[in-house]
């Protein structure tokens, strides 16, 4: 049976893993490499290494964390943060990304999901969402969930259930969906977003944002309908193990590998 | 030598490292002559089956000849796919026709919300005693992305079910298959792939 997905996610900046509460005051986390080891070992599933600034900054994915991170994990990597081009995608994966995630640049150049999906294929590409509930004031959208960029400082007027079917349709291999509104929280994932998405698309959706508490993943696998989840924080400070998290999500009847 | 069978499809990197890894010596030959004097094959892929057109009729001879003399022939993914005969995802494309068979588009399950492309872990039913799983034991968990599979015939040493059961591993004298990323499966796939270069 196909098993729930445990995804690590590092925000990089400076070559050093850091992490924001709802992306601002950033904390420093620890070596990349040196956590991805420490993932591996705990039986992590995935890793996805984001560049936090990047689009901020301009600047392009840590091409030398990328492989120090590569070279002696055998495991699902997935790259984003300033994959603006296809010669951004193709320098990350020469360096050993096995996924490339884009989020600014497929909005502003829905036409790149194609471009990259036609040659390195759909399973190499993510398409990430950063989603946040609307307020009354909000743009009318049919979920009632609005698409952010610029790392969540700007509304980019979509809908998220919406994008994300168009995101499928153009040859997103997966969706990376973030909660805004939770991300950093640790008061759990957004279960109702994660579920509009998923239930409205046929690839995999990767929920994150929120993660707090063991109880936080089973909810969004059986609530929120995600394939895998994400989360950041929970796991760089050693508060939970991925051992422990998945020996509690199989006592909950969840399928995990261990 | 180990000939690593460059087509343009994705990447090689991900297989490189593995087998850098795990110490074996290997080339991404540029032309067919080289799988003659190589001591195994692996034909790796990501992507779409039409993307194997480009190994065309001069590869197709070099690889046939190879695997004609006994040389090990180890294909990942589209390339396990491209072993068969055909695939639905394209179907004006052959196949190399070594193992019989058409890859089909998996099904999925919309009520059991199985969703297709099949992407994660999931587990290896093992048939029986084989070298290419030698050390892996049934129920192990390796890493699939993928919308098309190969059936269950007598080929098949592993299958693995995504709301129906498909071949997830295969094994005919020195031909093998895995449907699944061994160099992306943590400890079990790299097993996997030290198993096959132990036989080259």
């Amino acid at each position: 049976m196909l098993t729930k997905r445990i995804i690590a996610c590092m925000d990089v900046r400076d070559g050093q893993v850091v992490k924001g509460v709802q992306f601002q005051d950033l904390r420093h986390a620890g070596d990349p490499a040196e956590l991805a080891r420490r993932y591996n070992v705990e039986g992590i599933d995935e890793i996805v290494v984001l560049d936090v600034t990047a689009t901020l900054e301009t600047r392009r994915a840590l091409r030398h964390t990328i492989s120090a991170v590569a070279k002696e994990i055998f495991l699902p990597l997935t790259v984003g943060g300033g994959i603006r081009a296809e010669d951004d995608a193709a320098a990350a994966v020469d360096a050993g990304a096995d996924k490339v995630s884009l989020n600014t640049a497929a909005l502003n150049n829905p036409g790149l999901i194609t471009t990259l999906a036609s040659r390195y294929g759909s399973q190499a590409v993510i398409v990430a969402i950063d989603a946040k509930r609307r307020g009354v004031s909000g743009i009318v959208s049919e979920s009632g969930f609005g698409v952010f960029v610029r790392s969540g400082t700007a509304d980019a007027a979509r809908d998220a259930v919406e994008w994300a079917r168009e995101a499928e349709s153009r040859g997103a291999g997966e969706i990376l969906l973030t909660s805004m509104d939770r991300d950093g929280t640790r008061a759990g994932f957004d279960c109702e977003l994660t579920a509009a998405v998923s239930d409205a698309v046929n690839i995999p959706v990767i929920a994150s944002g929120g993660a707090g508490g063991l109880e936080h993943f089973a909810d969004v696998f059986t609530r929120g309908h995600a394939d895998a989840a994400l989360a950041a924080s929970i796991f760089h400070y050693a508060d939970t193990s991925v051992a422990d998290l998945k020996r509690y999500l199989r006592a909950q009847g969840i399928p995990v590998r261990i | 030598m180990i000939a690593l069978i460059d087509y343009g499809a994705g990447n090689l990197t991900s297989v490189k490292k593995a087998l850098h890894a795990l110490g074996a010596e290997f080339t991404v030959p540029a032309s067919p002559d080289a799988c003659a004097d190589a001591a195994g094959l692996i034909v790796p892929g990501v992507g779409h089956f039409s993307a194997t057109t480009a190994l065309g009729q001069p590869w197709r001879d070099a690889i046939s000849r190879a695997v004609d003399a006994g040389t090990p022939l180890l294909g990942i993914c589209v390339g396990m796919q491209w072993l068969y005969e055909g695939s639905e995802e394209a179907p004006d494309v052959r196949g190399l026709g070594v193992l019989e068979g058409e890859c089909r588009l998996l099904r999925g399950d919309a009520e059991q919300r199985l969703k297709v492309p099949h992407v994660g872990w999931n587990a290896l039913d093992v048939s029986g005693p084989c070298r290419l799983l030698a050390g892996v034991p049934g129920g192990s968990y390796v890493y699939f992305t993928h919308s098309f599979a190969a059936p269950v015939t007598d080929a098949c040493v592993a299958s693995t079910t995504h709301g129906e059961p498909f071949a997830a591993a295969v094994e005919r004298e020195n031909v093998f298959g895995v449907q699944f990323h061994p160099e992306k499966s943590s400890d079990a796939g790299l097993r996997i792939l030290r198993n096959f270069l132990e036989l080259c």
